[in-house]
């Protein structure tokens, strides 16, 4: 029973460690996705008095991944019948070119403001509209949903940290015992070492498989997949491979980190 | 008669301002049965204990079994403990390992196959009487049991040196006999070498034996 409890408090702390990792790794997909679909969604648009080449733009800022001409054929048409034809193939002649400027990330209000003014020195180009005011509160918005993140993981990070902190003191002293008793008939340092290893990984492993099975079944709860595609977010919640091996992965390296630990701290009873 | 321990002006401290053990010099030899008396707080645990390399002389020079304990490095220290069997008055004993475990841990850490090893566990159990009790944990088991669990694993492996620290301070007159007759049976039949350290040295002995005593730090033998 006491075997049983002390593997329970190791398992504990490193599965909550690796939840928090995930919780991060799946808030931080989410709002990758969140901004990449506000960037879709965003576009400086420009208006020139010549048209001009696609190559022109994109050599002024790297910022900028596509420009599209915005067609004026659809104005003209609904125009078409209250306007004479002669009037029309004036207007033609004398409306100016518009473009709808994509950028590849999306940008910060700085950003924007230097693209802007670089857009504005460009020749031929007369006016340029970044919808700055509607961009700049969404940008603050995921800022303080990425800040809020940040601050819950750093939070759930310092805890786990001290509840590790504490396991490993308990670890020190239960292991302590048995090593110099161990080393007192002359055990290498490999083979006493190797029982608390061996509980470090079987831990671990229990630890990343108890998260493993918590993260699938979250996955599997259509509930929170239906939520995100309802804001436009569509990711995979978790990867059963990739995540998978990031989670073992990072809790066999604390296990294994917590076992060097108390090795190098082991001090034979004189 | 081969030495087994040769001290020569062995000096003892845990810190550089109080000396347990001063100047001593002693030579024991292998199959000899050895006491080292003195009161409390004398310097007997400490000068045993750096028998098997746990206190290293401030000074002077301690040979066990050829191996010279000042300059000791860890794989020689290793090597050296694995023919010395150790009893202690705390039995030190491994809570969360059955008792066969325990007896067995000797014979794992010297490589003995597993077959040798669990007949040689049996036969020792059987030896301190304690057969009926495999499977148990330290915990389970009354203090002299667990002394002669930790008496039986000091034996597992056939050392060449058994070092007893008060073995039967808190023991019962049984557990006290067994131990006694466990310790003058492999000193005459194993031909190990013994050395104990006791308050008292028991009167019914039948092996013979030499006496140290420890007192204000010096060692000397007692005719």
């Amino acid at each position: 029973m006491k075997s049983v409890k002390r593997h329970i408090s190791l398992i504990l702390a490193l599965f909550s460690i690796v939840i928090t990792f995930q919780f991060y790794t799946i808030s931080d997909r989410v709002l990758n996705a969140y901004e990449s679909n506000l960037n879709d969604n965003y576009a400086i648009i420009l208006v020139t008095d010549k048209q001009i080449k696609k190559n022109t733009f994109t050599s002024i800022s790297s910022m900028i991944k596509d420009v599209e001409e915005i067609s004026t054929k659809k104005v003209i048409e609904r125009l078409q019948s209250q306007m004479k034809q002669r009037h029309i193939d004036l207007l033609k002649l004398t409306l100016p070119h518009f473009y709808s400027i994509k950028l590849d990330h999306f940008a910060k209000p700085d950003e924007v403001k230097k693209l802007r003014k670089k857009l504005l020195n460009t020749r031929h180009v007369t006016r340029v509209e970044d919808f700055a005011q509607n961009h700049d509160a969404l940008y603050q918005l995921l800022l303080l949903f990425k800040s809020v993140i940040i601050l819950f993981v750093i939070t759930i990070f310092s805890l786990t940290t001290l509840l590790i902190a504490k396991e490993m003191r308990i670890w020190q002293f239960q292991h302590n015992e048995r090593m110099s008793i161990m080393a007192m008939f002359g055990a290498p340092v490999w083979m006493r070492s190797s029982i608390l290893f061996k509980d470090a990984i079987i831990d671990a492993i229990i630890a990343s498989a108890l998260a493993y099975v918590t993260f699938t079944l979250l996955s599997f709860y259509k509930v929170a997949q239906y939520q995100l595609q309802n804001i436009g977010v569509n990711i995979t919640l978790f990867d059963p491979i990739q995540d998978g091996m990031i989670l073992i992965g990072i809790a066999l390296t604390l296990a294994m980190l917590l076992s060097v630990f108390i090795v190098i701290a082991h001090k034979e009873e004189a | 008669m081969d030495k087994v321990i040769s001290a020569q002006g062995l000096c003892l401290s845990y810190n550089k301002d109080e000396q347990i053990i001063v100047d001593a010099d002693l030579s024991i030899g292998s199959g000899e049965f050895i006491f080292i008396t003195g009161a409390s707080g004398s310097g007997k645990s400490t000068l045993l204990k750096s028998f098997f390399g746990a206190i290293k002389p401030s000074s002077g020079s301690l040979i066990v079994g050829g191996v010279e304990v000042n300059k000791i490095s860890a794989s020689k220290l290793s090597f050296l403990r694995k023919h010395i069997g150790i009893v202690f008055q705390d039995y030190k004993l491994i809570k969360e390992w059955t008792i066969e475990k325990n007896v067995k841990l000797p014979l794992i850490i010297n490589g003995y196959a597993k077959d040798v090893s669990d007949i040689q566990v049996e036969k020792l159990l059987n030896h301190v009487k304690l057969s009926h009790k495999v499977g148990k944990y330290p915990l389970e088991l009354s203090g002299g049991e667990q002394q002669r669990v930790a008496m039986a694993r000091a034996l597992a492996h056939n050392p060449i040196l058994i070092l007893a620290d008060e073995p039967t301070g808190n023991l019962d007159n049984y557990s006290s006999r067994l131990i006694w007759n466990l310790l003058e049976g492999a000193n005459t039949q194993l031909k190990a070498t013994v050395l104990v350290v006791t308050h008292n040295i028991p009167d019914n002995l039948d092996v013979e034996y030499r006496h140290f005593n420890i007192d204000n730090g010096s060692v000397y033998e007692v005719c």
